[in-house]
């Protein structure tokens, strides 16, 4: 019965009534929540599905919002080139980083994603003429939207949103869309072999797989899709800064994943979900948002490993069980 | 051509950086070396050093040797920090994916950052040099803090005691042995626990003596954390991930790349050094003195 109910579409069509209910701040941290949501489940392609443990997936991040922001900023390019653009540029030095760091195993990849990762952070941060150097690049401009408000004005209820209302519809049909893509890529083939590489390497290199093609392709499709990610938080951000790429966002994505659950799908979603609505909800008490982030992390790691959707599935499991019992 | 004796000045401003470095670095790498773990929280242990030397220093006044026993106190206090944590949190996720184990060594850097903010706050702090050492001295045209030499000097008789240690005491051979096979020590009878949560607490108090010890040079602010262990983790994967020497070597050219750097491309220093541990990790991923993984 409940596995017949179509989430995805359902939790797509409540998220389309957020800036009905007329808080322009919860739009505001939904349109947060839908891009983190995109950056982790990228993360996870990684982590959770091929066994590779990144910690520089800041980088592709940095690079989508760098491109889309020098694109629409100072080229003037529209939106709808500068969006696939970001996505492109952040694939193709995932695919010049990925080809090293494939190479290496388990400590020593995880290093070297994070160096390549501090280098597309040094230089975002000292190549002023391109990126602004320190201070960013501030006032990335929205998508144009006219089209959009003259047809709104035709039809009933959907008129009369703000440019960032709109935005936040547009960010929600491209993630969605973006996750969809993602969801096929893993229930394919390809995405099964991720899978039984991050089961047992040695025995799928036996079988006769190029196990490193198969790691790179994922980290290809992984940075793509974090740059796309990326490419989104500028705008919404409206601005675009260095520490997009530090690795201290590495870890913030990371933390989601784990967060929500790396064994699933929707994990990384729930996961931001989770830790971006918790700290709104903390920081109106407390400037110590890393200090309660810190705990957490450290009760999820002690007492559940599986994070929320490990710890929803075993006690949907044991339900069942209890069930059978009965 | 520059002027030798800025390239002298130069260089040796890079050795003191190194020898620095060299004093952090050697506890993430022995930790390294030993547990297999990158203590991301290493670099907030060096920061505690740091702010418990000023606050020891706050509440013994500034006498003669009040800068050395803050020093030493606040070492002494890192390591038991240290301790604490691998005996009762950090033990019980040996075993488990290194994942968890980064990510735990990660959380300590948010919790330890923001316990110092509260218990110290956000303004910047620093200690002067210790009395005796507040000169300089002149050299082939060069002016170099005594501070700065008294650093330059320490570095090498840690590497020494510490190589000594490592090769000639007991707890050395023990230590080796667990980087090496950690299943047969602990069946040969060594309390491989013990020996662990001993090299955290070693590991630490370097970490805290380099924080303690920093202070007369750098600003003490909240932040120094994420900053140095960065710089710490470059130099222990340039040197090799877990060898003793490497951790010195890679040191060593960390400070010559960053001070030479500076001069050469002043815009792209930070860029040059991940430059080359990136050129490093690509090439021989263990670092230049290390040995692969099995």
């Amino acid at each position: 019965m409940i596995n017949k109910i179509p989430w995805a579409l359902v939790v797509l069509v409540a998220a389309f009534f957020v800036p009905a209910a007329g808080s322009r701040y919860y739009t505001f941290l939904a349109n947060d929540v839908v891009i983190w949501a995109l950056f982790a489940t990228s993360l996870n392609l990684l982590v959770g599905y091929t066994g590779l443990v990144s910690f520089g997936h800041a980088a592709y991040f940095g690079i989508g919002a760098y491109a889309t922001g020098i694109l629409m900023k100072k080229m003037g390019v529209s939106f709808l080139l500068a969006f696939p653009a970001a996505g492109v540029l952040a694939g193709l030095f995932a695919l010049l980083f990925g080809f090293f760091c494939v190479r290496l195993t388990r400590i020593y990849f995880a290093m070297l994603t994070l160096a390549f990762a501090q280098i597309v952070w040094a230089i975002c941060f000292k190549w002023n003429e391109v990126t602004g150097g320190e201070q960013g690049m501030p006032e990335i401009p929205y998508p144009d939207f006219g089209w959009l408000e003259r047809v709104a004005a035709w039809l009933p209820f959907v008129g009369g949103y703000r440019t960032s209302e709109y935005f936040y519809f547009l960010t929600l049909l491209l993630v969605a869309g973006c996750l969809w893509l993602l969801r096929r890529v893993v229930g394919s083939p390809f995405g099964r072999m991720l899978t039984t590489i991050r089961e047992n390497p040695e025995r799928a290199e036996f079988i006769g797989v190029n196990v490193r093609r198969y790691e790179l392709a994922a980290f290809v499709v992984a940075g793509a899709f974090a740059g796309l990610a990326g490419g989104l938080f500028g705008i919404f951000n409206r601005g675009v800064f260095p520490d997009f790429a530090y690795w201290t966002k590495s870890s913030e994505v990371l933390i989601m994943t784990l967060l929500g659950g790396m064994a699933t799908f929707i994990g990384p979603a729930l996961g931001a979900l989770a830790l971006i609505w918790l700290n709104q909800q903390i920081v109106s008490y407390t400037q110590y948002w890393p200090l309660i982030l810190g705990t957490i992390l450290i009760v999820l790691l002690f007492v559940f490993p599986g994070g929320i959707a490990g710890a929803v599935e075993s006690a949907v499991r044991r339900l069942r069980r209890r069930r059978q019992v009965a | 051509m520059p002027d030798l004796s800025f390239v002298f000045a130069q260089s040796l401003s890079g050795l003191t950086a190194a020898m620095f470095l060299f004093l952090i670095a050697s506890g993430l790498s022995l930790i390294f070396g030993v547990l297999r773990v990158l203590n991301f929280a290493h670099g907030t242990f060096y920061m505690l050093g740091a702010y418990s030397a000023y606050q020891i220093v706050q509440w013994l006044g500034t006498g003669p040797v009040s800068f050395w026993v803050a020093a030493l106190g606040a070492a002494t206090s890192v390591a038991l920090l240290g301790g604490i944590v691998e005996r009762f949190l950090f033990q019980r996720l040996y075993g488990k994916e290194e994942l968890y184990q980064l990510l735990f060594t990660y959380a300590l850097v948010l919790v330890l950052g923001d316990a110092a903010k509260i218990i110290w706050g956000t303004q910047q702090k620093s200690l002067s040099r210790p009395p005796g050492l507040t000169g300089a001295l002149s050299l082939f045209g060069a002016t170099i803090p005594y501070y700065n030499l008294f650093i330059i000097l320490l570095g090498p008789a840690i590497a020494l005691g510490f190589w000594f240690a490592l090769q000639r005491t007991r707890a050395g051979r023990f230590i080796r042995a667990a980087a090496l096979d950690r299943e047969t020590l602990g069946a040969l009878g060594v309390n491989v626990n013990a020996l662990y949560t001993g090299v955290f607490v070693l590991a630490s108090f370097l970490g805290g003596l380099g924080g303690a010890l920093i202070t007369p040079m750098r600003a003490i602010v909240p932040g120094m954390d994420t900053e140095v262990i960065v710089e710490a983790f470059v130099v222990v994967v340039i040197g090799g991930l877990g060898s003793f020497w490497g951790t010195f070597l890679g040191a060593l050219i960390y400070g010559q790349v960053l001070s030479f750097g500076i001069l050469f491309f002043p815009r792209f220093s930070i860029f040059s050094i991940f430059a080359l541990m990136a050129a490093v990790l690509i090439i021989r991923p263990w670092g230049l003195l290390g040995k692969p993984l099995k």
